[in-house]
């Protein structure tokens, strides 16, 4: 076997994290198998009707970029990419008579730990994205987009590049879009490894050739973005929500979700369970569906927390998490937040001394070191977790830890320094005990963990 | 120096910015020159940023602060292990200690024979699939058991006859 054919032995195929058939009224993952992601595929699955409807190019009579944002204002349709912003207001912002360029972006930079959505909608059904992003070029009067892709999945930013060309063969990007004076080039670009990325003016520095390092806000990228130029950033999801939205109505959006929380939303789901994978269902679902949609917790295991939105997310303990249904709004209530949709699980073999330690050290990894408190302060969170871990720890290191966040919180330029604070603080508040309990007896108060 | 086939690929991707945005290439100009020579050497910088009309400072930067840009000579297969936590909780870890012992080595070295080199790295987007492992940054292998993590050892060695 030559190289290529060894590596190729070990790719995966999405048949047991997306096409296991366990969605709920799936509108972004319907119908998949991983072979059909080609333009006539999804042509054939109702794929690119709703650009054609809001041009008018079937006879029917055309939608006015207004229309196109009340519809997704109706929808009810947040952010998927993790602060859960309502879309069409975010649309809205943008400048539309400005007489310059303007930019969109898709933010694809999924580095969040325990998110793998968007890379699944990329790798099975990049048109539906494209298809979302040319309807929100042309709400906003934009003609020039990049979809930043994360480093790490490579062989889907080449697929989306592949998808990115067969689009553009038919006449669905570039100039005079299916006939239309609608113009939109859209082009693939990379990311190299930085989690920080993720955020969105650290991303647009990067798509300018430069280190990932947050702008300050105001101004905002709808004022002042890309190249300096009035841009919007969205979540892959977000834009491959649209086509359905426009196609059924923004009310038909809504009702599948519950009121400020509308449509179907991926989760993907982590950690201890039976069967990891994405998962799409209707928002406001039980948390217990979800959980058994994913098989459950590891057999012969109980659940003992949920991180419900990604490593950023504070961990809730298994009897508040089963209580909540699957929307921003539920799980904000309960004192975390949806975030990205990802959601690890973790079971009663798990040290959360130990799980926090990695969760530490990867944000003191990661951080761009442009503002002290984050700098220095994830160094710091890191050190005590670790020492903690080590059997070196003081009784006083968790009022430390938890001094040493709340510092970070809200001093600094961007999210990263929240992210870093929140699941030290949320570990501290639900599971002390077992803190407490490494600093006494120095060792794990569940030595089971593997 | 950069070969003319990646020099055609740099056109490719500056044709994607605006004129007045060569800047915007660097990530992929690097990344090709990655794929090409195994890591990005300064020589590569200079050329890189001579092509774009950047410092040669500011592609050192863009160099020095991403993660996947290898600024030595590394193993003709890296191989890069997430251990974050949601890979933690599925053998992540697992798998790495397993490859270093595979490989007599310990994460972060290479191999003697200049075949592999060992890293751990964080979060690949690829949480459901783990254990997950990235091979020299643009192949992704899942569900990598200790069995399976065997199988790719040994059929890289025999794929370069040291077996």
């Amino acid at each position: 076997m030559n190289t290529q054919q060894v590596l190729g032995q070990f790719q995966a195929t999405g048949v047991e994290t997306c096409f296991h058939g366990r969605h709920i009224d799936a509108q972004i993952l319907d119908g998949l198998d991983g072979r059909n992601w080609r333009l006539k595929d999804y042509e054939a699955r109702g794929g690119y009707q709703a650009l054609r409807r809001i041009l008018g190019v079937d006879g029917e009579e055309a939608m006015s970029p207004d229309q196109v944002i009340a519809t997704v204002k109706e929808s009810a349709l947040r952010g998927r990419g993790g602060a859960g912003f309502p879309t069409g207001l975010k649309w809205s912002f943008m400048p539309r008579q400005f007489p310059g360029q303007k930019y969109l972006v898709c933010n694809s930079d999924e580095g969040e730990p325990g998110t793998c959505k968007d890379r699944d909608i990329l790798q099975f059904n990049p048109h539906i994205v494209i298809e979302g992003m040319i309807i929100a070029a042309y709400a906003m009067g934009i003609s020039v987009g990049y979809n930043y892709i994360h480093g790490e999945i490579f062989q889907t930013y080449e697929r989306f590049e592949e998808a990115v060309h067969e689009a553009r063969m038919a006449g669905l990007l570039g100039d005079r879009i299916l006939g239309s004076s609608l113009n939109f080039q859209l082009h693939a670009a990379h990311g190299f490894g930085a989690y920080i990325c993720g955020e969105e003016t650290a991303l647009l520095e990067s798509l300018e050739g430069k280190k990932g390092q947050p702008r300050f806000k105001p101004p905002f990228p709808a004022s002042f973005g890309l190249y300096g130029k009035p841009t919007t950033v969205n979540n892959t999801e977000t834009f491959a929500a649209v086509p359905w939205i426009i196609r059924n109505g923004g009310q038909a959006y809504l009702q599948c979700g519950k009121p400020n929380n509308g449509g179907t939303k991926i989760y993907s789901v982590s950690g201890d369970v039976e069967r990891p994978g994405n998962y799409e269902i209707p928002m406001g679902t039980p948390f217990s569906v979800l959980l058994d949609l994913a098989g459950g917790v590891r057999t012969g295991r109980k659940l003992k927390a949920v991180i419900p939105g990604g490593s950023s997310a504070p961990v809730l303990p298994a009897s508040i998490m089963m209580d909540c249904t699957m929307d921003y709004d539920s799980i904000a209530k309960a004192g975390s937040m949806l975030g990205s949709g990802a959601v690890i699980v973790m079971d009663d073999s798990r040290c959360m001394v130990k799980s926090l330690q990695r969760l530490s050290y990867f944000y003191m990894h990661e951080s761009c070191g442009q503002c002290t408190p984050c700098r220095e302060g994830t160094g710091w969170l890191s050190r005590v977790v670790d020492r903690i871990e080590n059997g070196l720890g003081r009784q006083s290191d968790m009022d430390l830890l938890d001094n040493v966040a709340e510092n970070i919180q809200g001093r600094t330029i961007c999210a990263l320094g929240d992210a870093a604070a929140m699941p030290v603080r949320a570990m501290i508040k639900h599971f002390r005990p077992e803190f407490e309990y490494h600093v006494a007896h120095k060792t794990c108060m569940v030595p089971a963990y593997v | 120096m950069i070969s003319i086939e990646s020099r055609a690929r740099f056109e490719q991707e500056v044709a994607k910015y605006p004129a007045e945005q060569r800047q915007s290439a660097v990530m992929a100009c690097l990344a090709i020159a990655q794929q090409e020579i195994g890591y990005v050497s300064a020589e590569a910088e200079s050329e890189i940023a001579e092509f774009l009309g950047m410092a040669p400072m500011a592609v050192h930067e863009v160099t020095t602060f991403y993660n996947m840009y290898n600024q030595r000579q590394v193993g003709k297969y890296k191989l890069n292990v997430c251990t974050n936590l949601p890979c933690q909780l599925r053998d992540g870890s697992r798998a790495l200690q397993h490859l270093e012992k595979k490989l007599g080595i310990r994460m972060g070295e290479s191999t003697e024979d200049g075949l592999f080199t060992l890293q751990q790295c964080e979060c690949l987007g690829a949480c459901a699939d783990s254990p997950v492992l990235l091979v020299n940054d643009r192949t992704m292998c899942s569900f990598m058991t200790d069995e399976k993590l065997d199988q790719l050892v040994d059929g890289l060695r025999a794929a370069e006859g040291k077996a």
